[in-house]
């Protein structure tokens, strides 16, 4: 039967059936109009004006974005240190979690204790986190710096030296890597136990069990992670503002931990230049759905997913 | 052990070879929790120490006096009492809208037929993938307008529309409740309405307790929302609030781990009553998504 067929015959239950499911979704359908899609288009349109909110919004055309790409040094030093944080962050942290979630994935007495003690760094988050962070790498009396000098080393001056800035967060995100730990820790535990058995009869060692077996049948979740780790990279803002030595200056020593979206937010609530912001959005928001994109395309190459293409 | 055959001996090798890889393995964890927990008692060492036991060198790891005042101390300087009913007052209204506007929507994506409803799906679906700044600028520019900066509003409102995340975990949950039992209600004369608030809410619990909780932890840690559109000291949440108290009390480190501590404080009580499911969370998500 053709659907065109079967929609003449929708009865009148069918049809009040239909009803009933469209008054079910309409909060998401007016919120997802009023908070995305309406914004959305909103500012598209006026990262093209000239906008402060109070007077009025005239069209500039194109030069907001010829202001960021060739008069504001700090657009790049913001996407410079954007992009550090990234490259640095999201393989250490990928790595790091499923680290944690292979040693947590053994048979040992006592396991139900040691996956609460790694979690529970991950559930502390905001600005309390990051006022102990700030203790905790404070130069000289810092507790890191107190653990480094055990190993007979000098540590570094973290927050206040702006070349230590970036891994001084990252140092802190490596912490709090649970949450993605949970998720690895999740997917190993679908492995099926006949894969190990059958390759260890082959004579498969550990590390070749881990490649080959491990690796693979997790891939959907790794790519899963990584998208949204790198989503979220791009994102970083909070750390930036609360963290930065000098109240007064977010992002400061020297501009180093000015991530994109604080110089974003920066423009839009400090100097209220609204249009410039929204040209700044656009660009982040074209560079990670491009980034995107590509993870989805490469992932062909490498994740695997069960049973074919069951996705 | 000298009666042993070959093949005896091969398994005995390999029984200690996994009895010592077993032995290293939790070396390591103990030492990895170690370090995983020193950050969390040098934070509560902290806020029991005098000032100038701080500032000595070396430091100390346990507290030589234990200072309590600190605690009412960073409490009343840091008008902690305002700012946390503030904060609870935020979290109880999202974890409100939330869970019923979630499981609304989230029932007419699982369990009612209507056309385009794959469509929206995927739309919805696809707005997780927008990052929030590019409509935070454009929502603050609306919400100025309906006037509604300075108060709760823009921080509440938002949250009965539904958030995609989490209609999409409730959604999978409810996908797995057979339908014969909303077939069986619906002979019994039971609307989609009665369906979704005295049959499914009560079978999606866990589902409805993780995204309570994720909206609890949300609206607890919240910066950005309340820097942006609350703009009255009394009306400051604990973050803002903390941030503030950051700024006025530099380097008085007991003041600030102790109020610290009390703003983490019932996130971690949180843990610990429902460790459970914060686990399960997970595993839902990544069920889903796997």
């Amino acid at each position: 039967m053709d659907s065109a067929a079967k929609k003449r015959r929708m009865g009148l239950q069918q049809r009040k059936e239909a009803r009933q499911g469209f008054v079910f979704v309409s909060p998401w359908i007016i919120g997802f109009l009023v908070f995305t899609a309406g914004p959305l288009l909103f500012s598209l349109y006026a990262s093209f004006t000239n906008y402060d909110i109070t007077s009025r919004q005239e069209w500039i055309g194109t030069q907001n974005y010829a202001t960021m790409f060739f008069h504001d040094p700090l657009f790049w030093k913001s996407l410079h240190n954007t992009l550090y944080y990234v490259v640095l962050s999201v393989p250490l942290t990928t790595l790091g979690s499923l680290l944690l979630a292979v040693m947590l994935n053994q048979k040992i007495p006592g396991m139900k204790v040691f996956r609460t003690v790694f979690y529970l760094p991950s559930i502390l988050s905001g600005v309390a986190l990051y006022i102990l962070w700030q203790m905790l790498l404070t130069p000289g009396s810092g507790l890191i710096n107190v653990m480094i000098g055990w190993f007979g080393v000098d540590g570094p001056a973290w927050l206040v030296d702006p070349v230590w800035t970036k891994p001084a967060i990252v140092l802190m995100k490596l912490w709090s890597v649970g949450g993605g730990m949970l998720l690895y820790l999740a997917s190993l535990q679908n492995v099926p136990e006949q894969l190990y058995e059958a390759s260890e009869i082959d004579g498969a060692g550990p590390i070749r069990r881990f490649w080959h077996i491990t690796v693979p049948m997790i891939t959907p979740v790794l790519l899963f992670e990584l998208i949204t780790h790198l989503i979220g990279a791009f994102q970083i803002f909070q750390e930036g503002y609360v963290m930065s030595n000098d109240m007064n200056a977010p992002g400061s020593p020297m501009d180093s931990l000015l991530f994109f979206n604080l110089h974003m937010f920066l423009k839009a609530f400090k100097v209220y230049d609204m249009g410039y912001a929204m040209a700044l959005a656009w660009f982040l928001f074209v560079v990670v759905i491009v980034l995107t994109i590509a993870n989805m395309l490469l992932s062909k190459f490498w994740v695997h997913y069960e049973g074919g293409d069951n996705r | 052990m000298s009666t042993r055959t070959a093949s005896g001996r091969y398994f005995q090798n390999r029984k200690t070879k996994q009895r010592l890889g077993k032995t290293i393995l939790l070396l390591a964890l103990i030492g990895i929790s170690i370090i995983l927990l020193l950050p969390l008692w040098w934070m509560i060492a902290t806020s029991l120490k005098s000032l100038t036991e701080i500032m000595s060198f070396p430091p100390t790891w346990f507290p030589k006096a234990i200072h309590w005042e600190n605690y009412e101390l960073a409490w009343s300087k840091g008008h902690f009492a305002r700012y946390t009913l503030n904060t609870l007052l935020l979290a109880a209204v999202g974890v409100i809208s939330h869970v019923l506007s979630n499981t609304f929507i989230a029932y007419g994506f699982a369990k009612i037929k209507f056309p385009g409803r794959n469509y929206l799906f995927s739309i919805m679906l696809g707005t997780m993938m927008i990052p929030s700044f590019v409509t935070l600028i454009p929502q603050y520019i609306m919400f100025s307008k309906f006037h509604w900066v300075g108060s709760y509003l823009p921080l509440t409102v938002p949250g009965f529309f539904g958030a995609a995340y989490q209609i999409f975990l409730i959604r999978q949950f409810f996908m797995s409740i057979p339908n014969e039992l909303i077939e069986a209600g619906k002979i019994d004369g039971a609307s989609h309405y009665y369906i979704w608030w005295k049959i499914m809410i009560p079978l999606a619990k866990p589902a409805v307790v993780v995204i309570a909780i994720m909206t609890f932890q949300g609206a607890w840690n919240d910066f950005l929302g309340p820097l942006i559109y609350i703009n009255k000291e009394s009306m400051f949440n604990l973050q803002i609030g903390l941030q503030s108290f950051k700024g006025q009390e530099t380097t008085q480190w007991h003041y600030l781990m102790a109020g610290s501590l009390m703003a983490m404080l019932p996130v971690i009580a949180l843990f610990f009553f429902f460790q459970r499911y914060f686990i399960e969370g997970m595993n839902i998500s990544s069920g889903t998504k796997g």
